[in-house]
């Protein structure tokens, strides 16, 4: 069994729901970012998503455009990524890590090489934005091959006859982007994403997690109640770019991680 | 037979360019666009009303126009520049932002996005934008905008909002990210009308089949002239639309030597430059796998070109291909050559070239004087300077600051 799915089995057994958090790796810098991702665990966080910063990304609000940038300009590359993984991993064999982010620095880096190295270094599943299931044959195969699982999102316009496709091949879990736009921005409304979790276990068994939008205890709860997991992201990356030093990003974000992990832990009590 | 003609396959793939790199929001959106724009081209009420279009609004055919005097200047071959500057609006650009249009309002799309570099597509869409009372809304990068000024103020006379970049380095590459984000937020009503033949499937085959009448003129404007094929073609870089629109309907001429020329900025040797295709490495950006300037993490490098419309850091996945296979040959020119370029042909043809297409010149410059008098070569004048007048004044003064 992954980590993923036993992270996922043992909430079920709890009757929880997970809370899955978003950080950018490297942002601001690699020794904050480190503290960040090694205290999130303890802070309530049931599996982590890594960004893996790029130039352009595509997908994403202003938030975490920043974090890249901040990231990237303090020296961080997909090796000190691979690199962070490594260390989380000398003192957590539990926390499912995921690595989030754009194909191209992996394509640069190299396929094989990437999926050899994220194995080593204890990645547990991946989350490529702009790898849609037509290209399922470049990278998502190999690296569910190697055993690593491969997350997809899907979208208010996935429709029915395109969601089999989607999922097919998915492992993980599946992350709903509950509504269409950037990452940081609006919300979806929670009869959206009633019907739209409804949909989903229409097609498949993995898990549903929920993300876009969601910043506070209260919103993570009513998502806790509906689907399987809440996925937090812009909301940290902002205390981050906040912060007016080391110390303060820390404890910002893990405060705030305490607080949204009582909301979605509790939310079915 | 085996054809150039017959990319991409049905996942828009050019060999091992091209593809759907998107986010799964925009996949549904992508893929009913393909299915529209495959119903749309063979649907003759739909072609009749583009070549109405292209006839009475946009002023095709344009000339090919035997350039006597650059033809003395170089001594060798016998030049002619396909007049695309001539155009309504002055470039290449509305012959795809005509074509993208008809179709947006097959598809009942309410309100139009683009990216702008140069300004030329920006004009060109809010031009067709306005003339089908659509909301136009373009995206410009905030150095392209301090640039072309005049484009701007174009643009927002054309009814058209444009929306400041400050991401990256506010260029062409920034303006693509934001459009894209616009796009993936408002997936009901928005067209995207991509301005050159890059970004996913369907959009690089859809920009070149509709930037191809450049090419489907030229060759019966020569053979009327000249009654035969040319010997050799060539044109400017950026993205490669008024390249490919030239290219195509020649690719399976195997006597017809086609050179794309891409921007040197500063020499390819000093890193600053928009040389995809020499300069650069395959990636992944924008919907498709292409050549891309990026670093050694494969992060994107930002590119460098005096001219705005040729500073983007990728190249359309089928210039890729065309790369790989050797159909192409791909060369580049300098700043100060195309700048060179664009003073002689003021001088010499009384017609101010766009900057970007002064790069085509410049590759004449060197290459026409070598070969024969029969030799016959076609040169894509894809746009007028008028544009360039700032940028061409700026490095006047500095020329003689430093004399």
């Amino acid at each position: 069994m992954s980590r993923i799915q036993a992270c996922f089995a043992e909430l079920k057994q709890q009757n929880r729901a997970a809370l899955v958090t978003f950080v950018t790796a490297g942002d601001p810098d690699y020794a904050t970012a480190m503290r960040i991702f090694k205290g999130l665990p303890a802070a309530g966080a049931d599996v982590i998503e890594l960004g893996m910063p790029f130039t352009d990304p595509m997908a994403d609000g202003p938030a975490i455009q920043l974090a890249n940038i901040r990231s990237l300009k303090n020296g961080q590359t997909l090796a000190k990524t691979l690199q962070m993984v490594a260390e989380f991993r000398q003192d957590n064999q539990h926390t499912p890590v995921v690595l989030m982010g754009y194909f191209n620095p992996i394509h640069h880096y190299g396929v094989p090489r990437f999926i050899a190295d994220a194995k080593a270094a204890g990645v547990d599943g991946l989350i490529i934005v702009d790898l849609p299931p037509e290209h399922n044959n470049v990278f998502c195969d190999p690296a569910q091959a190697a055993g690593l699982d491969f997350i997809r999102l899907t979208t208010p316009t996935t429709d029915d006859l395109r969601l089999p496709t989607v999922l097919n091949n998915s492992s993980g879990f599946v992350y709903y982007v509950s509504v269409a736009g950037v990452t940081g921005t609006g919300s979806a409304t929670m009869e959206h994403i009633e019907e739209a979790v409804a949909r989903l276990r229409r097609h498949t068994e993995l898990p549903v997690c929920i993300g876009f939008g969601i910043r506070t205890p209260e919103h993570a709860a009513n998502i806790a109640r509906l689907a399987d997991g809440a996925v937090v992201g812009s909301a940290f990356v902002d205390l981050v770019e906040k912060a007016s030093n080391a110390d303060e990003a820390v404890s910002g974000v893990l405060t705030l991680c305490r607080a949204i992990a009582d909301g979605v832990h509790y939310a079915r009590d | 037979m085996s054809s150039f003609c017959n990319s991409p396959d049905t996942h828009g793939l050019f060999g091992d360019f091209g593809g759907q790199y998107v986010a799964e929001t925009l996949m549904p959106l992508i893929l009913e666009l393909g299915r529209e724009y495959e119903k749309a081209k063979d649907d003759p009420a739909f072609k009749e009303e583009l070549a109405y279009f292209q006839r009475d609004y946009v002023g095709r055919p344009s000339p090919l126009y035997f350039a006597e005097r650059l033809t003395e200047h170089c001594g060798g071959a016998k030049i002619y520049l396909k007049r695309e500057e001539l155009n309504h609006t002055g470039a290449h650009k509305i012959n795809n932002c005509i074509g993208q249009i008809l179709l947006a309002r097959r598809m009942g799309k309410k309100r139009i996005i683009a990216e702008t570099g140069a300004g030329m597509h920006g004009v060109a869409t809010a031009t067709v934008a306005a003339r089908f009372g659509l909301q136009c809304v373009i995206y410009m990068g905030t150095t392209d905008i301090h640039r072309q000024q005049a484009n701007v103020f174009r643009m927002k006379l054309l009814g058209a909002e444009v929306r400041p970049v400050v991401a990256g380095t506010g260029t062409l590459k920034d303006a693509m990210n934001e459009a894209l984000r616009d796009w993936v937020t408002n997936v009901n009503d928005t067209y995207y009308l991509i301005g050159t033949v890059a970004g996913p499937h369907p959009y690089p085959a859809m920009v070149r089949d509709f930037q191809a009448v450049i090419g489907k003129e030229t060759r019966e404007q020569l053979q009327a002239q000249e009654g035969r094929l040319p010997d050799s073609l060539v044109a400017c870089i950026g993205g490669g639309s008024n390249a490919l629109g030239l290219f195509h309907p020649f690719l399976d001429d195997a006597s017809v030597k086609i050179i794309g020329v891409e921007a040197a900025g500063h020499g390819i040797d000093s890193g600053e430059h928009a040389a995809s295709l020499q300069g650069g490495t395959p990636g992944v950006l924008h919907g498709n796998r292409t050549y891309l300037l990026q670093d050694d993490d494969g992060q994107i490098v930002d590119a460098h070109s005096i001219s705005a419309g040729l500073d983007y850091p990728g190249i359309g996945p089928e210039h890729a291909w065309l790369h790989d296979i050797g159909r192409v040959e791909y060369t580049s020119a300098k700043d100060d050559e195309a700048l060179a370029a664009f003073h002689l042909c003021c001088k010499l043809e009384g017609i101010i070239p766009a900057l970007e297409s002064a790069h085509a010149l410049a590759e004449v410059f060197k290459r026409a004087p070598q070969l024969p008098k029969d030799h016959l070569m076609v040169v894509n004048l894809s746009g007028r300077g008028d544009k360039d007048m700032q940028t061409v004044m700026h490095h006047f003064e500095q020329q003689e600051q430093s004399v």
